[in-house]
């Protein structure tokens, strides 16, 4: 059976950085596996500019910011198996060797089995299903996904249709309605079910405001007509509970109607490997070194949490990978000592372990943290953790709490739920409050108004 | 800004997206910008009603290559008002594989002095990127 170090699953930002970085961390034997025939993931289909601000310091196009990725993975030499889908994931039990055995599809080669030391999801995200929608009626051609229509505009060069209505305004429905007006076609409004858009400021005022494309927010689509072809829709506001108030009816031809409503983690290959789920991201639970429930199994990138700027999916999956690396090299030092003791010393270890395991509490307006458990041992001096609030909040503080005592408080003039946010927790700090007695098992974060 | 008394304009330099209104001083012609909440958004607000500029991003057609289209971009921002214009020109070019990131593709689009460039790498075919 073929064997590597570790496998990378999926070649978008997020692998090629875990690729990267685990190699700067020494790992030899790395192999990325896509499903796609190039590299680069999702990003060859944004080619609209606002990339790497925060990486490179110049705004760059998603294909320009994937291809520096590219090419450091290339002058690294990693292999890359491309048009090859990831359809297994299987680990044997905790208390053997410990690999990982992938399962990979492709043309020439049919399904293949890999073995594995360490696995990194990666494997970005996908667009909600339309029939999540509830929209009564029949299915006329003409409906897409936001994500659909964007490939097919700026990777086949196809337009979708000339007049268009979106629902949703998630930023890949912002970035769509500029593209299309630009190829042509009329926009004529962005519906938003909630009060307020689920989408970055900046691509509502240059991709909306800068063409007059109206925005409605408390709004949803009621009614699809045509059969065939989509020949209209029909909208209405929609009250507090999201149920439509009758009489704000208003029909507006169309033959294209985009679907925006958000993004979910590609979550399926992660199930399956069996472990532990997130409810709120639908994406891994995972600890300070991105490593799932799984040992040697980690995730990076979309596939654990939904991102919206690509600069911290590349430092994530820094992490990830750095952190696959030293598990590698870990499980080797363990194998080529004497077996007694270094069972005897994983004991020691995980006892001493256990005093140290923090777990980390979203409430009251954070929906979720990401790591969601903290090895204040195995962490790095300083532990980003990110998160995404459930409401829009004006000058409220994100208050951290260690127990029942406030470890820390930031400021914040404005926090929505289209921007994720993060703290910065530090060891030495968190090391103290333990001493102290003041940490014992939790730290909690919330919003406090 | 000639005609207009005043603007509102939302800042997009930070995610506080401070709403920004710019006034003309009647006696000195100055502009004036409040709702700012540092000065990052009074210069993008005098900017952006006195010379409003834009990356314009979107595709060309590729002859022979292992994919239909290459995206490009100016390689600078161009007046907002010729974003149309600049539009048409791009569409109305096509060029043949292989095509590299950086490549100029239209070298002075519509007069604006800025160029076009390609914005991924495209190979001829049947080669794979
Ligand atoms: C439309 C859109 C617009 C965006 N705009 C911006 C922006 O303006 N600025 C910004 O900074 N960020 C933006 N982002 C965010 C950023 O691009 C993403 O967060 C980032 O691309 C996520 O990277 P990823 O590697 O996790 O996922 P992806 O890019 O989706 O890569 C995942 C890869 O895994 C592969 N894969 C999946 N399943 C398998 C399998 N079973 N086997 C093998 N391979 C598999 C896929 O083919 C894909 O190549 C945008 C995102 C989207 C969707
Ligand atoms: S004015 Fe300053 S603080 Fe306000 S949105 Fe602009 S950059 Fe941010």
């Amino acid at each position: 059976m073929e064997q590597h170090d570790i496998v990378i699953i999926g070649g978008g930002p997020a692998g090629l950085a875990a690729a990267i970085a685990a190699r700067d961390e020494g790992a030899e034997d790395i192999l990325i596996v896509e499903r796609d025939h190039q590299l680069g993931g999702i990003l060859n289909q944004c080619i609209h500019n606002g990339f790497g601000l925060h990486t490179f310091k110049e705004e760059l196009t998603g294909p320009e910011y994937a291809q520096r990725f590219i090419d450091k993975v290339k002058e690294a030499d990693i292999p890359c198996l491309l048009n090859t889908i990831v359809v297994d994931i299987c680990h044997g039990n905790e208390n053997e060797s410990g690999t990982k055995i992938v399962t990979v599809m492709n043309k020439e080669q049919g399904m293949i089995q890999i073995c594995a030391k360490a696995v990194i999801l990666a494997m970005g995200c996908r667009e909600r299903p339309r029939g999540a929608l509830n929209i009564p009626g029949y299915r006329p051609a003409g409906i897409y996904s936001a994500g659909t229509a964007q490939h097919y505009v700026n990777i086949e060069g196809k337009m979708p249709g000339k007049e268009v209505v979106i629902l949703g305004s998630g930023d890949i429905g912002l970035i769509m309605a500029r593209r299309m007006t630009l190829e042509g076609a009329k926009v004529k409004v962005v519906a938003e079910l909630m009060p307020y858009s689920g989408g970055l400021r900046r691509n509502i005022v240059q991709c909306l405001d800068d063409y007059g494309i109206p925005l409605k927010l408390s709004t949803t689509v009621i009614d699809i007509q045509g059969k065939e072809r989509v020949e209209g829709v029909t909208l209405a506001k929609v009250d507090g509970r999201g149920k439509p108030i009758p009489g704000t009816e208003e029909q507006i031809p169309c033959d294209t109607l985009l679907l925006s409503v958000g993004l979910i983690p590609e979550n399926e290959l992660s199930s399956q490997a069996g472990v532990e789920m997130n409810p709120i991201t639908n994406g891994p639970k995972v600890n300070e070194s991105l490593e799932t429930s799984v040992k040697g199994v980690f995730a990076c990138g979309n596939v654990l949490h939904v991102h919206d700027l690509v600069d911290y999916v590349s430092q994530e999956a820094g992490m990830a990978g750095k952190q696959a690396a030293r598990y590698v090299q870990k499980e080797c030092e363990s194998k080529n000592a004497d077996r007694d003791i270094s069972v005897v010393k994983e004991e020691q270890l995980r006892i001493q372990q256990n005093n140290m395991i923090i777990e980390l509490k979203a409430e009251q307006g954070v929906r979720y943290t990401v790591p969601s458990i903290i090895h204040i041992d195995r962490m790095e001096d300083t532990q980003v953790v990110r998160f995404r609030v459930g409401g829009v909040y004006a000058n409220a503080k994100i208050a951290v709490y260690a127990g029942e005592t406030k470890m820390m408080e930031l400021k914040k003039r404005i926090m929505a739920p289209g921007e994720m946010e993060q703290i910065q927790l530090k060891k030495d700090k968190l090391q103290e409050l333990v001493e102290q007695n003041i940490l014992t098992n939790q730290i909690t974060i919330k919003v406090e108004e | 800004m000639e005609n207009i008394e005043k603007v509102e304009l939302t800042c997009i330099n930070c995610p506080l997206g401070c709403a920004l209104t710019v006034s003309k001083d009647a006696a000195s012609g100055e502009l004036i910008v409040t709702g700012n909440t540092c000065p990052r958004g009074a210069d993008y607000a005098r900017k952006e009603v006195t010379d409003p500029r834009r990356i314009v991003t979107s595709t060309v057609r590729v002859e022979g290559g292992t994919l239909p289209v290459v995206s490009v971009k100016t390689e600078r921002d161009i007046p907002k008002g010729l974003i149309f214009e600049v539009m048409k020109a791009i569409n109305s070019i096509q060029v043949n594989a292989p095509v590299h990131i950086g490549d100029v593709i239209l070298a002075d689009v519509c007069q604006t002095g800025v160029a076009v460039i390609a914005t991924k790498n495209v190979c001829a075919y049947p080669e794979r990127t």
